[in-house]
């Protein structure tokens, strides 16, 4: 089995067990290249029919061509679509002046009103290892507390592959499907499976995102790659990390961690 | 492309595992620019240097003390060829991420300090790794600069090591003298011990295996899940070893139902096998009784039947563990209520010393050889003939406790 297919075949198997365990579970989906991927596998996983809601969280102020991307995919692959948005957060005009707060209001606590809404039990969620260090600590299961803490201090054992499957009330568990994909393993697969992926990764007039979310925080780089073979040979020769074109992540040194135990959790 | 070798560090604390970790990616230049930045800036503010050490180290409370306390996974490539480390941390407070990271690895690197030599924790990781079936082990002798590269020193401890790892069936392929601080025998080979005609680190772990496919053994799908979709009553899981394929005709464990496979399912895809390492569905006729948990196996030579197994357990959790306590087995997808019904022999897995026989409690970091008991029948295999159905996990107030090799021949 070449290395692909045993990336695929271990997020399958991740994703089925997730449904075995807790029934009543939905996946985040911010557009992005790695839980579009995400989504992909979850349509493998179920053979197209996809047995629970998948969840946009939106500030507002996402990148354009994110809503049409969303919209059209939304209905080909005949998604159920939550759309996640503080709208009393957005009426006071909350937004990106204080980062932290509009990131907690806009996000977090729009996530938080959507799982208490529906009372998930887990939540499936697009991040890897490579991204950042801490996210290198992840588990693939891993619980958070009805505040949205992670206890990092004192995560679950992760044996094999028996994963954290019992919780009480107040918590609920992310599931990491793609923690173990690094950024280049995502673009191969995107590649191998044609998946499709919103333009926005490649390049126009010499700039790229490679990595997206709310307009006002994340910046196109310098980048000639057009398409997905570019990108791939541009990721082979890079330096700079993934996330460099993101603003909350550079304010300080310890401020993803920050963020993470506040509960915001996912890539946008 | 080649599947990614996963290997484990271990060792005793402040031994140099970080040290190596940061010194692997820096001489193979796998580093973004901004992380050692990201390093140098943490270190500016905590007021001391910070060095190779801490790239792995991210959350504050392991830089702000200096130690590493969760594992993590990193990725490097060296001539085109790429590995995955797992960095797991030297205190003993913190042996269920030290295991967590171990059980995901097929190789490892035991480091020693030649200069402190043998301790609590390299003994105990040791002898972890023999408990978790990692066979392929090389044994970094690190600060060599601190004895300066006196072979005698290296061999003398060496054979001190070599003693201890016998007892415990551990045999290491390669005793490697360095010093990861100023990158010797790592990458490059080092121009101050001319004495050691061995391998570099890096040679070393070239020289190991992936886990290979078992597609040539006996069929194992353990069976995840059952989807009704479309009409079709689709059996999904993952096949561990062997191979599956369209008309088959196998047994579903443990309540001995014989059935033959009518289709493989793989999403827009057509197939009529599937092997080793592929998560897949099948339908089949006869499969009634089919559902999470149940196994899926050739008629010949299936998984045995058992209510009661010998096995040895390690228990990871503060809260002890007595004979005869509720507890709950995961073993592959099966999960089933058990206790411990005897413990022959209570260990301490760092000095190997006997703690009572037929005990009534495991604590925490502690080693049993002990009976399990199920409350129903469970399929088993003994963990030397099929990893997968020969390890489970035992779990006590909703936690993953303990973990556990069946040594029932």
């Amino acid at each position: 089995m070449d290395h692909l297919s045993e990336l695929e075949s271990r997020s399958i198997y991740i994703i089925r067990e997730a449904y075995a365990q807790f029934r009543n579970i939905a996946m985040l989906w911010s557009i992005g290249k790695d839980s579009t991927t995400m989504l992909w596998l979850v349509r493998k996983a179920f053979y197209g029919k996809l047995p629970f809601p998948v969840i946009h969280i939106d500030t507002g102020c996402k990148i354009e061509d994110i809503y049409r991307f969303r919209d059209e995919y939304a209905k080909k692959w005949n998604l159920n679509l939550i759309v996640g948005r503080n709208e009393e957060a957005l009426k006071k005009g909350i937004g990106p002046k204080d980062k932290l707060e509009c990131c907690t209001e806009l996000k977090t606590n729009a996530l938080k009103q959507i799982i208490a809404k529906h009372d998930f039990r887990a939540l499936l969620l697009g991040i890897r290892r490579d991204e950042h260090g801490i996210r290198a600590k992840e588990r693939y299961f891993s619980p958070r507390n009805s505040d949205f803490k992670w206890n990092y201090q004192d995560q679950p054992p992760e044996l094999w592959d028996q994963y954290k499957s019992k919780q009480d009330d107040e918590q609920h568990i992310r599931v990491h499907p793609l923690l173990h994909w690094t950024e280049l393993d995502i673009w191969e697969y995107i590649k191998r499976e044609k998946i499709p992926i919103t333009p926005l990764y490649f390049s126009k007039n010499g700039k790229r995102y490679r990595s997206i979310g709310c307009a006002p925080c994340c910046n196109p780089v310098d980048s000639n790659a057009k398409n997905v073979d570019e990108v791939i040979d541009e990721l082979k020769k890079t330096k700079t990390a993934e996330r460099s074109g993101r603003a909350q992540d550079k304010e300080q040194a310890y401020m993803m961690q920050k963020l993470r135990s506040l509960g915001y959790m996912i890539l946008f | 492309m080649d599947k990614k070798l996963r290997f484990v560090i271990v060792g005793h604390i402040d031994h140099g595992k970080s040290t190596l970790i940061g010194r692997l990616l820096y001489d193979t230049n796998s580093l973004p620019e901004e992380a050692m930045e990201e390093i140098k800036k943490a270190g500016e503010m905590l007021g001391r240097k910070v060095e190779f050490a801490h790239i792995m180290d991210h959350l504050s409370e392991e830089r702000e003390k200096g130690i590493t306390i969760d594992t993590a996974q990193t990725f490097f490539k060296n001539k085109g060829k790429e590995y995955v480390i797992i960095d797991a941390p030297g205190h003993k407070e913190f042996l269920k991420n030290m295991i967590t990271g171990a059980s995901q690895a097929e190789a490892a690197i035991l480091m020693l300090d030649v200069n402190e030599g043998i301790m609590e924790q390299t003994k105990r990781h040791a002898y972890i790794l023999n408990l978790l079936g990692i066979k392929q082990v090389v044994v970094a002798m690190n600060k060599m600069d601190l004895v300066n590269y006196s072979e005698e020193k290296f061999k003398k401890v060496r054979d001190e090591l070599t003693k201890f790892l016998e007892s415990i069936n551990v045999k290491p392929t390669y005793f490697i003298p360095i010093s990861a601080f100023n990158g010797e025998n790592i990458v490059k080979k080092s121009e101050n011990m001319k004495f050691y005609g061995g391998p570099t680190i890096l040679e070393a772990l070239d020289s190991f295996h992936k886990k290979k496919d078992r597609e040539d053994s006996k069929l194992i799908f353990p069976v995840q899940d059952v989807y009704e979709i479309d009409g079709k009553r689709i059996i999904v899981g993952k096949v561990e070893c062997g191979k599956i394929s369209k008309g088959d005709s196998l047994v579903a464990l443990p309540s001995k139902h014989d059935i033959t496979v009518n289709t493989i399912e793989k999403f827009l895809e057509n197939s009529d096998s599937a092997s080793a390492g592929e998560s897949i569905g099948i339908t089949a006729s006869g499969d009634d009784g089919i559902k999470r948990g149940s196994v899926i196996s050739g008629k010949v030579n299936p998984p045995r039947i058992k209510r009661e197994f010998s096995a040895n357990v390690f228990w990871m959790s503060p809260k002890k563990v007595m004979k005869g306590e509720k507890l709950i087995m995961q073993i592959a997808t099966r999960e089933v209520n058990c206790e411990i019904e005897k413990i022959s022999r209570r260990i301490n897995s760092s000095t190997l010393e006997i703690i009572g026989s037929d005990a009534d409690r495991l604590e925490e970091t502690e080693v049993g050889e002990v009976v399990i008991k199920t409350e129903s029948p469970v399929a088993i295999e003994s963990f030397n003939d099929v990893e997968e159905l020969g390890r489970f996990v035992l779990i006590k107030n909703q936690d993953i406790s303990g973990g556990g090799i069946i040594t029932s021949k």
